[in-house]
């Protein structure tokens, strides 16, 4: 892993903008919001740092990656801001406890507002973040990571906070156990934190990462944006570009929320509009947006990622600002094959969230 | 008996308005003036003069105004403020006023400072409050000049303590300086109440001057009753509030006119089209106040969480142009404007505009029928349905619930509004042209509280008791009638990952004000 920087692709800050939007997208209504996280990676390019992303098969297999990403509430984060060098502090920490250099960090959830702190923490190293992630969408607990689910071992990793309090955290027995220690944790530390997870190796992360979700999620951004610069359908050009599908366009006409074992849920009832008119659809929500249904028949469920858009601007809207009489489209995008194994569906599959009679059917791409 | 004066200062018209209790007894139009001043004046001479009635018989009067909210959009009369704020070590990574318009951080003076202190969510200290450094900030800013100060402390919804001791800090060494606290402001979202507060410190000079030209123009016009202002959510501010917190008043144009609807109508549940020359806006009344936005709100570029009302604009008024035929018609988006009462056809203009089309096909009588007797029925049938496609789809936006409940057109342009807009009724009031001064005059007095409760120990009721408790407080410490406060919103919302069973309380009351003759 020398000379890297002939293969990155330095980000603009444009393309940071456009990553706001794309991250948005793929956090299916969770993940929290980009945008302070967007403003951070905005001032860090001010102040003269690169944000890079290197394309997964200019990574060396000997390569050492190491994934990261905010851990809490997102209330908290949008509250008491980061200090700033929180991922820097991991890394560091890390490095020093297991001898070792990373070459690269790598995003574990792309969706919402974890895709912006590896840029940040790598952009502070000098290193730069692979163009990958442990999701392609959100969700909402650590173990849920292609990289843990096919084997990797999270553990030991390092969590920060803004006072500069480190936690090690040695051998978790499972992933879910360090999912577990971690949330105990990061309440000591005032509920927002940055976890660095043991590296993983450059072959591992080629095999197991969701390829090329920064190009992606940048990209979709961009699709957006340019959609709503030539007055052109911006949704339309997102499943053009995922091979999706616009499954349903309508008007919120319920909406039921509560809150069960640290998760908010709810379900979402909509009214069909336009070739829609006469249909009924339904959302199950989760943090993110877990299934939907069509006239009481599943159309695409979790991991496949249910994607709600404004109607008029493409926007992504996120669970907790839906409401009564939005005007929505619903979007289904495939997700990538490492979710839809066995061994995945196992860790991300509907059972996983409390619909064990729910049947995952991989969604068709769009021809 | 009570006698209100209600007056509404928009961009192009100001409106007037008498009340005798529920009763309206009079309302102008008149043109906004340059010095804004004058064009309140001429307002209330035709106003009074058009009642009938004493001038020393006017209990009271409310103002609503966006005269604030202009200043910041048009980056004019604003004050170099010292922006501070207690967090470090948590929040160094985006300093203040990191998102707003450079130009905008320019005007303010771009003071940053940024000083150990802040709590965590759950109510520790992230460090001690660095007292020292808020007295060297202190020195700096009598130095420099800077004519205000803001304070911002991480979590000070929860606990204001900090901002309060940094302010008699910067007070001992500066002991004139006006000093604004997030806490007094704005909710959890900590850029956003930051960018309010420091808004609000550069806006204090000319609320003064504002405030004091307001009563001038009363006192020239002969009243000496007390005088209100509107804030954003349609209760009222005694004019000393508003000399501390002129960003209480932004957009409380639009919250006046669905208030006045209400009013006007007696509906409390409904949606509210407030159709005017240019634009027509769009929000839903609940308990016959508006719903308010669920999101971050734009003002002049900077992202901000007052409370506003969700409004949605769609680009329909009286003065909209029409172009096309029957088969291939266009309305919109352009418009005659403030020129309708010359460019439209009935008006002896060239321009066909929506209201053209509403005289030719009978929903109005104004100007010269005879000018539009010879536009094609099919032109006019297709326009009607063009208008009534643009209206329902804004109305269906803003229906917050199934129910069929009637729409209420006010403003200039509602005689475009038809009879119904898809399956609801469409109420229209007399005196609909200044339903945003009758908005004013009838705005009641508020208290609210918007923060983190842990129910660990107590039970969510005794929580939403305390709650409104401490609301009812500050409605009465405002100026509300104690028997009269009546609780209109009630939220409680648990938070995700977080322990203690932390919910976030917002609660509102509302009450009449108390003894008007003060």
């Amino acid at each position: 892993m020398r000379d890297l920087k002939d293969q990155c692709w330095v980000l603009t800050e444009e393309d940071i903008d456009a990553l706001e939007i794309g991250s948005g997208i793929l956090g299916t209504g969770g993940g929290g919001n980009p945008y302070i996280g967007k403003l951070r990676a905005r001032q860090a390019l001010r102040e003269g740092y690169e944000l890079k992303v290197l394309p997964l098969n200019a990574i060396a297999d000997e390569a050492m990656v190491v994934p990261l990403g905010g851990i809490g509430a997102p209330l908290v984060s949008f509250e008491r801001l980061k200090e700033g060098r929180e991922g820097l502090r991991c890394l560091r920490s890390l490095e020093e406890r297991l001898g070792f250099k990373a070459d690269a960090v790598a995003c574990e959830e792309i969706g919402g507002q974890n895709s912006m702190e590896p840029l940040i923490t790598g952009a502070f190293a000098g290193l730069p973040v692979v163009d990958g992630d442990g999701m392609g969408r959100a969700f909402p607990e650590m173990q849920m990571t292609t990289y843990s689910i096919y084997g990797h071992r999270s553990t030991p990793s390092v969590m920060c906070d803004p006072h500069g309090n480190a936690v090690a955290f040695e051998n978790a027995i499972t992933e879910k156990w360090h999912e577990t220690m971690a949330r105990a944790c990061v309440i000591a530390q005032g509920g927002a934190s940055v976890l660095a997870s043991a590296p993983m190796s450059g072959a591992y992360v080629k095999r197991y990462s969701i390829p090329h979700t920064y190009t992606q999620a940048i990209g979709l951004g961009r699709a957006v944006m340019d959609a709503r610069k030539t007055h052109s359908d911006p949704i339309a050009a997102i499943c053009e570009r995922e091979g999706g599908q616009h499954i349903f366009s309508g008007k919120i006409n319920d909406l039921k929320r509560h809150f069960k074992g640290g998760f908010n849920v709810g379900v979402a009832s909509i009214e069909g509009l336009d070739s829609y008119r006469g249909s009924i659809g339904q959302i199950t929500i989760q943090n993110e947006y877990l299934m939907f249904e069509r006239d009481g028949q599943m159309v695409t469920c979790v991991p496949d990622l249910v994607v709600v858009l404004d109607l008029d601007t493409g926007l992504p809207i996120t669970t907790e600002i839906l409401r009564y009489g939005q005007r929505i489209a619903v979007l289904a995008l495939p997700c990538h094959e490492l979710l839809r194994t066995p061994q995945a569906l196992d860790v991300v599959g509907p059972a996983c969230f409390g619909f064990p009679d729910v049947i995952y059917k991989p969604l068709a791409e769009a021809a | 008996m009570v006698l209100r004066l209600g007056i509404d200062v928009g961009g192009t018209n100001t409106d007037a308005v008498i009340l005798r209790d529920r009763e309206v007894l009079a309302g102008v139009k008149s043109s906004t003036t340059e010095d804004v001043m004058s064009g309140i004046s001429n307002a209330l001479e035709a106003v009074i003069e058009k009642a009938g009635v004493e001038r020393d018989a006017i209990d009271v009067t409310m103002i609503g105004t966006t005269h604030f909210t202009n200043a910041v959009i048009e980056r004019r009369a604003l004050d170099p403020v010292a922006a501070i704020r207690l967090g470090l070590p948590a929040t160094a990574c985006l300093p203040p006023m990191v998102d707003w318009p450079e130009d905008l951080v320019e005007m303010v003076g771009g003071h940053r400072y940024l000083v150990r202190g802040g709590y965590e969510f759950d109510g520790r200290e992230i460090a001690a409050l660095d007292e020292d450094e808020i007295t060297r900030i202190a020195k700096d800013i009598a130095d420099k000049g800077i004519k205000a100060a803001a304070i911002s402390s991480v979590f000070s919804p929860i606990n204001q303590d900090m901002e309060l001791r940094a302010r008699d800090l910067l007070r001992e060494v500066c002991p004139d300086l006006p000093v604004v606290l997030s806490s007094e402001i704005g909710r959890i979202g900590l850029l956003e109440r930051e960018s309010a507060a420091i808004m609000n410190a550069s806006l204090l000079s000319l609320s003064d001057q504002t405030v004091e030209a307001f009563g001038n123009a009363l006192k020239g016009a002969g009243l000496t009753c007390p005088f209100f202002v509107t804030q954003n959510d349609g209760t009222l501010m005694a004019a000393d509030m508003v000399r501390r917190f002129p960003v209480l008043t932004f957009a409380s144009g639009p919250t006046n006119s669905m208030r006045g609807a209400a009013f006007l109508t007696g509906v409390k549940e409904a949606i509210v089209i407030d159709i005017g020359g240019t634009t027509t806006d769009v929000g839903a009344l609940q308990h016959g106040f508006p719903r308010q936005a669920a999101t971050v709100v734009d003002v002049g570029g900077v992202r901000t969480n007052f409370r506003m009302p969700d409004v949605f604009s769609v680009g329909l008024g009286g003065g909209t142009m029409i172009a096309g035929t029957a088969d291939n018609l266009q309305i919109g988006p352009k418009s005659v404007g403030y020129r309708l009462t010359t460019d439209a056809l009935v008006f002896g203009g060239e321009t066909l505009t929506t209201t053209d089309i509403a005289v030719r096909a009978g929903m109005a009588e104004i100007g010269d029928a005879s000018k539009v007797a010879d536009i094609d029925p099919a032109l006019v049938e297709a326009a009607r349905q063009g208008i009534a496609d643009m209206l329902e789809m804004a109305v269906e936006r803003s229906r917050i619930s199934p129910d069929p409940i009637p729409v209420i057109a006010v403003g200039g342009g509602s005689i475009l509004a038809p009879d119904h807009i898809g399956d609801l009724e469409v109420l229209r009031p007399e005196n609909f042209a200044v339903a945003n001064a009758v908005g004013a005059a009838i705005a009641q007095i508020s208290g609210e509280v918007d923060r983190i409760f842990a129910l660990d120990g107590t039970s969510r009721e005794e929580c939403l008791a305390a709650a409104e408790k401490e609301a009812n407080d500050a409605a009465i410490a405002a100026g509300a009638k104690a028997d009269t406060l009546t609780v209109i919103e009630r939220e409680d919302v648990p938070l995700a990952y977080l322990p203690g069973n932390a919910t976030r309380i917002h609660l509102k009351v509302v009450g009449e004000m108390g003894d008007v003759h003060a």
